[in-house]
């Protein structure tokens, strides 16, 4: 695979014949990297309490609400049946009302986290591992936002 | 005695996680492996093995931060430093500015930068060059990402190339990574001998 078919360069919509596509190569194993990060955020081999569908889901979910539509549709097409999670209508009420709103804080109001977020979470029996894998694919695509809103305004675009 | 620190430090305080840390002495082949250590060593800090919960994105995400803030070429490594600083003050993570404000410090041989930061934070006044690198920085951070076409020429009205802007937007988007696992994983504690 070219890392310009990896999909945070996909989605920035840049390509090799760009003027940025030679720097861009330079750093070809960081592309390689996140890559292979989205694969082990989004589709890992233990999901723990967070399968697949949902955690695309929640993607779609930070990256449309931090104004990136071009990569939330990269995650739609992988949430099939937990729309409802992606819109925040709640699904299962305890748990969907806890987590909906920390991973809009944690995502778009980081500086405002306190512990007593964590034991929201603790409090409706989410696990100490199911807290760091949410953590880091909240982590993550807050970082493959904006790598692709740079690229995208390195490239002349808004 | 402790408290959790929420000012911007120079001095670097200790990290006290929100939840378990995976138990050394209990972990598992592939946390062992992630975290590239053997059951008896006891140098792991309590923040990795936070992560060592996930392990299969811990045994991605320290290659590709080491490649991100180390690689040679592109930016200097201490303006790169500069867009962890930005970003962690905009995401309020107190540990991670403190630890790279000192990196910055070592790397460029002054505190004058990071003097001013933490004495008037975002509205300190930089160099020119400075100015333009934590500005985008800064705007990159913010939730929704607020950087702009005009951000971007300041950049390169003070010279930077393409392959110093890429690695700025780069250490920049990490640090939106890692400040969501320091800050929101964990506490920046001030112990009482420190005080």
């Amino acid at each position: 695979m070219s890392i310009f078919e990896t999909n945070t360069l996909v989605v920035s919509g840049v390509s090799p014949e760009d003027g940025i596509g030679e720097a861009i190569s330079t750093r070809s194993n960081i592309f390689e990297l996140t890559q292979l990060a989205e694969a082990s955020v989004l589709r890992p081999m233990e999901y723990g309490m967070f399968p697949h569908d949902v955690r695309a889901a929640l993607a779609y979910r930070i990256a449309a609400n931090a104004g990136e539509t071009q990569l939330a549709e990269h995650y739609a097409a992988a949430f099939g049946d937990n729309y409802n999670i992606a819109q925040s209508r709640i699904i299962e009420e305890k748990l969907d009302s806890t987590l909906i709103p920390f991973v809009d804080k944690a995502a778009h109001a980081t500086k405002d986290i306190v512990a007593e977020d964590i034991l929201k979470l603790q409090a409706v029996g989410v696990s100490d591992a199911d807290i760091v894998r949410l953590c880091e694919l909240i982590a993550f695509v807050a970082y493959q936002v904006r790598v692709v809103v740079g690229l995208r305004l390195m490239n002349g675009g808004i | 005695m402790s408290k959790v620190l929420h000012k911007f430090t120079r001095k670097v305080p200790k990290w006290r996680p929100r939840v378990k840390p995976v138990k050394l002495a209990d972990a598992t082949p592939a946390q062992l492996e992630a975290l590239k250590v053997t059951p008896s060593s006891t140098k792991v800090s309590e923040y990795v093995l936070t992560l060592a919960h996930d392990v299969e994105i811990l045994k991605v995400r320290s290659p590709l931060f080491n490649a991100i803030m180390y690689d040679k070429g592109g930016m200097s490594r201490s303006e790169r430093e500069l867009g962890a600083i930005a970003a962690s003050m905009v995401n309020r993570c107190v540990y991670c500015a403190a630890v790279h404000a000192d990196r910055h410090d070592k790397l460029s041989s002054s505190t004058e930068v990071t003097d001013k930061l933490l004495a008037r934070g975002m509205n300190a006044e930089l160099s020119p060059r400075d100015a333009a690198i934590f500005n985008l920085a800064r705007k990159l951070s913010e939730s929704p990402p607020q950087a702009n076409a005009e951000d971007l020429m300041a950049l390169r009205k003070v010279g930077l190339k393409n392959e110093e802007i890429l690695d700025l937007i780069l250490s920049t988007s990490l640090f939106g990574w890692a400040n969501r696992l320091m800050h929101v994983l964990g506490d920046p504690i001030q112990l009482a001998e420190d005080e």
